[in-house]
């Protein structure tokens, strides 16, 4: 570890508020190239605190690249340039002495920018509340081994499960579709047995949501893809398409 | 004035919950719809919490100061969930998980409480299945298990290395389908500052909007804190960088006696430290130990490549001391060897680190299906120090991780407050002085899937809690309260940092009251965070105002809140004379430095009682063992 320091130039956003209009602030920073890319605003803010300034304001819990709470857009990636990683996740040693930063949130129409780095994605939790369940009451259940699945149908439901909910892949639209995450929510439950019975009304619930919450549509560019910090698939796009279309299908023969 | 009633129930202890279960009061499905309860929390203890009581039909709401309620720090749980499903056929039983934990626990667990998780721990891995947990199967389809620190069983279920994510979102599933059916309503980007006491009761809360700043008011029959834990006052963790104590201090300041504070688990597989700037221990999951060997060079400063060093220069230190148990030590025992080494300059380049080496599972059961268990956890560890773990061991050092301290609860779960009760790993119940690994999980679902939707109904068929409104003086008065704390810390315009001042803290503790503790090392250090405390009060510096988002604020109350509780935690390791678990005093240990308890004088529940500023008083309850023998821990 510990080579030695890198100096980086960092354009970072500054937003007041969701109303104010919002700029890039420069800092010039020597950097260890084993601090991670949040640590370097916490050594920033720490600075601007002592001194009497407004800290940039960015969230952050896990850092593990397991809670989704980051997100940074970094020259122009969502969660940088490194594939596969979550902003937590990016380490300094990816970047080059003299190198220049341009940090920004995660910006759509469906995510309100509330305070520089801030944005609000709580329309993916109302999506989440339309049918992202599976219907079933506490204390009822039969025992774990009852239903046999096969590991591969557990993994294939464990690869879409994984998605940590952060928004990349709406941010990286150019159209702010969420199908990924969408897609990723609904494929988990219905390749599982325990999801079977509730499938259509799943997935046409949740799809109406996301319409009503400014999420754009799926043009297939597969940016999202390219930037999901899990790697999720767009293999589960088409499975949500074709649920959905057996969904209309369905409700639309009355039956 | 507390009085500490456990409420165990009488008979025979594998029958104590069922006959409970019976005897308690139940409200009939019409009326329960006429009670408001609020939890505080949606990990995997609120989210289970509200789910279920939500739908017994129950009105929840639900508070985190989360932006969304699925980021609770349950997400990042790696290892795995216990469960005594004996499916090896390896001779597991609820007897044996009970014995294990309460064993693990070094004999200061509540027994009625470790067997009633053990019993209740089968039907979580059949209610996670049923909601759609993809856990690990075998090729046959039926659930996998591994083995985890402090079990000679294969007890443990998980999901890859995200066993945490996938549990949480069930229940986060399940919570978002009563948000669904209008029974549970949840409030994100809430802070929750105050309990409000009515006659006695919990009543109600106070938070803060952490978007617009304002303090709201909300009122309810019942109150169930599941904020989690408290071992961020070491500044560096496992734990999520907002994880907090605020919420049970507070509490705890409104009479919630605190239990056991200096019962902090120290966990043996993280990555070490790299420098001042860095800003939390980033957790390897313990299941590693099952397949990694860890060891130190024999010789002091041996500055070799590790893959240079033949395997008759090293020392493979658990193994060697503990031939039954080897590498799968609990984690308290494994960590304090782990410092061991390290004190005496055996560490990695003579620093604070240990190699966790899989050079021997890669020829056992080959990469492939190492990375097939480990995978993630192995890329992780590449992506964070820059090295490759499967070409070079992995470097690990103990660090905090979960405080077995905490709210005092009775069997019911409620705090010295009635009607408020404390789930998950904000409250002390189940782990006695150490926590075995894949528990915790196990504990916050048990709290919440399986024994508040009792308990609570219990609680209110008795009291029959009427509605209160928040504008009585209770609810002015508490809010008052948090405005003054808030315009303090506003006010004092000094030179230092909230980051600089928790680091301090941080600091101070892990050297006094961290892997080994004495007398001398924590009466000093009571001193050093009164001067601390002192410090923060009239030189730091909290820029900006509280009428909007404001990150430094709230870190700030939340500090304020480390430095009284860090002080606890030090009056309560020196008041326990005696070594137990994770509190290892170095006064009392055994020829072979080994924990050395003092049954006699310290088979007690330390609950403190807050009576002012620096003062406690000490509450306790005796425990009572009539189904284990009292053993010294044994884990040769
Ligand atoms: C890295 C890591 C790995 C782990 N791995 C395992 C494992 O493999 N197996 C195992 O059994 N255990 C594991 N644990 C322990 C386990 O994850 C935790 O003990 C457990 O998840 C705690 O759950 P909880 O519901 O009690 O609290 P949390 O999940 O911490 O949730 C707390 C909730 O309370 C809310 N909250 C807190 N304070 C306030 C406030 N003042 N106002 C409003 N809301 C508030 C938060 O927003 C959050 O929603 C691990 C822990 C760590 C750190
Ligand atoms: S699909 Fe990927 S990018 Fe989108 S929310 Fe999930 S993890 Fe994030
Ligand atoms: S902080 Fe949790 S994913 Fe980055």
């Amino acid at each position: 570890m510990s080579e030695k320091n890198i100096d980086l130039t960092l354009n970072i956003w500054r937003q007041e508020s969701p109303e104010a209009k919002g700029h890039f602030e420069k800092f010039e920073e020597e950097i260890s190239p084993d601090a991670s890319i949040l640590e370097v605003l916490d050594e920033i803010n720490n600075r601007l605190e002592a001194e009497g300034k407004a800290p940039i304001a960015f969230e952050s819990d896990c850092r593990e690249g397991i809670c989704g709470t980051c997100g940074l857009v970094v020259n122009g990636h969502p969660h940088g340039p490194l594939p596969k990683t979550a902003t937590c996740q990016l380490h300094m040693r990816n970047f080059k002495d003299g190198d220049t930063l341009y940090i920004e949130p995660f910006r759509a129409t469906a995510f309100k920018v509330l305070k520089d780095l801030i944005v609000d994605r709580s329309g993916f939790d109302k999506i989440q509340v339309a049918g992202g369940f599976i219907s079933f009451n506490t204390g009822s259940a039969p025992d774990g081994n009852a239903i046999l699945i096969s590991k591969e149908l557990a993994d294939q439901a464990l690869d879409a499960a994984e998605c940590i909910g952060c928004g990349a892949c709406v941010a990286a639209c150019k159209n702010s579709s969420a199908m990924l995450f969408v897609s990723a929510k609904v494929s988990h439950f219905a390749l599982l047995p325990q999801g079977k019975p509730e499938r259509y009304e799943r997935v046409q619930s949740m799809v109406k949501v996301m319409d009503e919450n400014l999420f754009g549509s799926c043009t297939n560019t597969y940016a999202c893809e390219a930037e999901c910090p899990k790697g999720i698939s767009v293999l589960n796009i088409a499975r949500m398409n074709r649920e959905y279309f057996m969904a209309e299908l369905k409700t639309g023969t009355d039956e | 004035m507390i009085k500490l009633d456990s409420k165990v129930p009488e008979g025979k202890l594998s029958e104590k919950w069922t006959n409970h279960k019976f005897n308690m009061k139940v409200i009939n499905p019409a009326n329960k719809r006429k009670f408001d309860i609020i939890v505080v929390g949606s990990g995997l203890a609120g989210a289970s919490a509200a789910a279920s009581l939500g739908e017994l039909g129950y009105k929840v709401k639900v508070f985190s100061f989360h932006d969304s309620a699925r980021r609770a720090h349950s997400i990042a749980a790696q290892g795995g969930i216990n469960a005594a499903k004996n499916y090896q056929n390896d001779s597991d039983s609820v007897y044996r998980l009970f014995y294990d934990t309460i064993k693990g626990g070094d004999f200061r667990g509540r027994e009625a409480n470790t067997w009633r998780l053990a019993e209740i721990s089968n039907n979580i891995i059949d209610q996670c299945v049923a909601q759609g947990v993809p856990f690990a199967r075998e090729y046959g389809g039926t659930l996998a298990n591994r083995s985890f620190g402090g079990a000679q069983v294969s007890r443990t279920f998980y999901a890859r290395g995200e066993t945490g994510q996938q549990l949480l979102l069930g229940a986060y599933s399940s919570m978002n389908r009563q948000v669904n059916l209008g029974n549970v309503e949840v409030f994100p980007r809430r802070e929750f500052l105050d309990v409000v006491i009515v006659d006695g009761h919990a009543r109600g809360i106070i938070v803060r909007n952490l978007v617009t700043g304002e303090l709201e008011k909300y009122a309810s029959q019942a109150v169930v804190l599941a904020s989690g834990g408290y071992v961020n006052v070491y500044f560096l963790s496992t734990n999520a960088m907002n994880s907090n104590a605020t919420a049970a201090w507070r509490a705890h300041k409104r009479g919630a006696a605190f239990a056991n504070p200096c019962y902090t688990q120290i966990h043996p597989t993280c990555l070490p430290v790299h420098g001042e700037g860095q800003s939390k221990l980033v957790l390897m999951s313990e299941g590693l130990r099952n397949d990694g060997r860890i060891w130190v060079p024999k010789k002091a400063g041996d500055n070799r490549n590790p893959n240079e060093i033949p395997e008759n220069e090293r020392d493979y230190y658990l193994e060697r001391k503990y031939p039954a148990f080897g590498n799968l030590v609990p984690r308290d025992v494994a960590s304090r060897n782990a410092k061991y080494v390290c004190d005496e300059g055996k560490g990695v380049g003579g620093g604070k680190a240990v190699y966790l080496d899989f050079t021997d599972a890669f020829k056992r059961i080959g990469i492939d299906a190492v990375k097939d268990k480990y995978g993630n956890l192995f890329d992780m560890y590449a992506n964070i120090t820059g090295f490759d773990p499967y070409k070079v061991p992995m470097q690990i050092y103990p660090a905090p991780h979960y405080g077995m301290g905490g709210l005092w609860v009775d069997y019911e779960l409620m705090s010295t407050i009635p009607g408020m009760f404390v789930l998950g790993e904000a409250n002390f119940s189940d782990h006695g002085s150490n926590r075995l690994g894949a528990s915790a999980l196990m504990q916050g679902l048990s709290d919440g899937y399986f024994i508040i939707p009792y308990t609570m109904g219990n609680y209110l068929g008795t009291e029959k809690p009427e509605k209160v409104d928040v504008e009585r003086s209770e609810f002015k008065e508490a809010q008052q309260n948090v405005e003054e704390n808030i315009n303090k810390l506003l006010s004092i315009n000094g030179k230092q940092t909230v980051d600089s001042i928790h680091k301090r803290l941080g600091h101070l503790l892990i050297d006094k009251v961290g892997m080994s503790r004495n007398e001398k090392g924590l009466k000093e250090v009571i001193n050093q965070i009164r001067d601390l405390r002192e410090e923060f009060w009239t030189d730091l510096q909290v820029v900006g105002n509280a009428k909007s988002i404001n990150q430094t604020l709230e870190r700030a109350g939340r500090v304020a809140d480390f430095l009284e509780l860090g002080e606890l935690m030090a009056i309560d390791a020196l008041n326990r004379n005696e070594s137990c678990g994770a509190h290892f005093r170095e006064e009392y240990q055994t020829e072979e430095g080994e924990a050395l308890r003092n049954d006699e004088e310290y088979k007690y529940v330390a609950a403190w009682e807050y009576k002012k500023e620096g003062e406690w008083e000490l509450h306790k309850e005796d425990l009572e063992f009539e189904n284990v023998k009292l053993a010294t821990r044994s884990y040769k």
